[in-house]
């Protein structure tokens, strides 16, 4: 069941790719060893939002993976000021 | 649908947040933690000697269950300070470093020295204020 595998393991890239299109004008950077993941995102739309609503502006573009497919994603979020 | 169960969790969820002041959701005990974030969360609260509820949320997947559905946080340790979620580890090492975090839980700043002086000399000198205060 190889497709079964590759489907439980996710690239640092995918999360890359996903957080920032899931969230305009975002950078990320991720490393990770396919289920624990470590990321460093950065961009306006954090401006304004408490820590709290930093992070689950980010846990949202992976629902219900969190904690499934992604076992643990930490993060560190900087906002910054404009476009 | 509303499973008599379920909400029967929930309400026992909000009493528990309700009523500690600080209550933290955990895999594993204090003493015994299943998770590096959990871990880490309890260092820091007992580097800071603040006394803090604990809940094991392993026994019981319905438990994580319930209170992802209340908090609106998907992962676990959560920790809850005067009823307000406060985030997870992440959250909480950050507070910890700029101090955010001993002014929400009422004690003094970075000092483990200070917090090993003598609390009755220290009271009886000053009048130190004991409720904490709702800082919100």
């Amino acid at each position: 069941m190889a497709a079964t595998l590759e489907s439980m393991s996710v690239s640092p890239d995918e999360l890359k790719v996903r957080i920032e299109s899931a969230i305009p004008g975002t950078r990320a950077a991720v490393s990770g060893d396919g289920h624990h993941f470590e990321a460093t995102v950065e961009g306006p739309a954090f401006a304004g939002l408490s820590r709290i609503d930093q992070h689950k502006l980010v846990y949202d573009v992976f629902g219900a993976e969190l904690g499934d497919r992604i076992h643990a994603l930490s993060l560190k979020i900087t906002a910054t000021e404009d476009r | 649908m509303s499973d008599p169960a379920t909400n029967e969790m929930r309400d026992a969820l909000k009493s528990a947040i309700a009523e500690n002041p600080v209550i933290l959701f955990m895999k594993g005990t204090p003493d015994a933690p299943a998770c590096g974030f959990s871990a880490r969360t309890v260092a820091v609260l007992e580097s800071l000697e603040a006394p803090f509820a604990a809940v094991n949320v392993l026994p019981d997947p319905r438990i994580r269950q319930e209170l992802s559905a209340l908090s609106g946080w998907p992962t676990i340790p959560q920790l809850f300070i005067d009823g307000e979620l406060v985030g997870g580890c992440d959250i909480v090492m950050e507070m910890h470093e700029t101090g955010e975090l001993q002014r929400l839980l009422g004690v003094s700043g970075s000092a483990g020295t200070a917090m090993a002086e003598a609390p009755a000399a220290a009271s009886a000198a000053e009048p130190a204020p004991l409720s904490i205060e709702n800082l919100l």
